[in-house]
């Protein structure tokens, strides 16, 4: 039985084959695997906030995406990957609740998504799969094995990107 | 975040008359005996507390809203998904095991139930605190408990690391409905709310 390393909210853990690495009940949180298919190693992530910057407490870089993700690919290149092979897939943002005057704060899920786009952008890592928005949450799974990252959710199914 | 034991006293306390006025207002709608818990309040790092609940991908039913007014925050009404089934089975007049699914009329139900539970606690919670405060209207996800607690720990991860959190767990005479209130106030209600009741250092 291939080991399974569990991510929680706000918090970022990495591996080698043959782990996987879990994230359950993703809601507007958004998890981001990345993987180097070569070397089949890899990191998931699972943030809940955008922008550090914004935020009056910053010491927990794996909260945020502009910090998380930067600091998860340097790990995940200490364990032997290579820059150029790692890509990425992520899941979640959701809203999770409909208030018929959407506030902000209330569209986190779609701003936690879009953040994460940017900086992955800015990494120069390819963003090869995405499962965003809707209204429920996800757990999410990379398989170390294979860089198949599994989404399940309640009632509207599963799917592997 | 550190609370005296008094602090935390006097924060039990408001939960536990809160609360009872809850399951109160409960009972009475179901016609059904209600026991709960006396109140836990902690400080607990973001990420744990979905474990309150048995996990983050616990299914379950929660009916959230927003608390407005001088001292602002969260409540929310959680419950297993076939705890809230068996509470649609009861509210609807349906045999126990019937409800399956949930249709717009089951969910407004459900909604109403957290209105008027958020109502009866708000109400000892002003009793205290001499503070207005007022629900919004309520919103209904089913979904995992980590994904549905995910929209208020957020609000709190802007601030923090922690939520202070007033749990208490009520259960239904015959086992057949658990449940979990939740009162989370934002960061800077708290303060607000040891003041009102004089027990702020």
């Amino acid at each position: 039985m291939a080991e399974l390393i569990k991510v929680g909210m706000a918090d970022y853990k990495v591996g080698r084959n043959p782990a996987s690495l879990i994230s359950y009940g993703l809601g507007s949180c958004v998890g981001i695997a990345m993987f180097d298919s070569v070397a089949k190693v890899g990191g998931l992530a699972h943030i809940m906030l955008p922008d550090s910057t914004q935020a009056r407490s910053a010491d927990n870089v794996a909260k945020f995406a502009d910090t998380a993700l930067p600091a998860m690919l340097n790990e995940i290149i200490k364990l032997g990957a290579v820059k150029s092979r790692i890509t990425a897939k992520i899941a979640g943002g959701a809203q999770m609740f409909t208030f018929t005057n959407t506030t902000d704060i209330m569209r986190v899920g779609e701003r936690n998504a879009e953040a994460v786009r940017l900086v992955l952008k800015k990494l120069e890592v390819r963003l090869l799969a995405e499962d965003t928005g809707g209204n429920y949450g996800r757990t999410v799974e990379l398989k170390l094995d294979t860089g198949i990252f599994r989404v399940k959710t309640i009632d509207k199914g599963e799917k592997e990107l | 975040m550190k609370l005296s034991s008094l602090q935390l006293d006097a924060l039990r306390e408001i939960g536990n008359v809160g609360a009872g006025n809850a399951a109160t207002a409960l009972s009475q709608i179901i016609n059904n005996k209600i026991d709960m818990t006396v109140p836990e309040v902690s400080i607990l790092p973001l990420g744990e507390v979905p474990e309150v609940v048995g996990g983050p991908d616990a299914m379950v039913a929660g009916v959230y809203l927003r608390v407005f007014g001088p001292a602002p925050g969260s409540i929310l009404f959680l419950l297993p998904r076939e705890s809230a089934f068996y509470l649609v089975d009861m509210l609807m007049g349906r045999k126990q095991g019937e409800t399956q699914l949930l249709n717009s009329m089951d969910e407004s139900a459900l909604m109403e139930i957290g209105n008027i539970l958020a109502g009866a606690y708000l109400n000892a919670l002003s009793y205290f605190t001499k503070l207005t405060l007022l629900p919004s209207i309520p919103a209904l996800a089913i979904d995992m408990a980590g994904a549905i607690l995910s929209v208020i720990l957020i609000q709190l991860g802007q601030v923090g690391d922690h939520a202070l959190v007033i749990e208490t767990e009520f259960t239904t005479d015959n086992d057949g409905v658990k449940g979990h209130f939740f009162l989370i106030p934002d960061p800077g209600s708290l303060s607000t709310i040891l003041a009102a009741i004089g027990v702020k250092e």
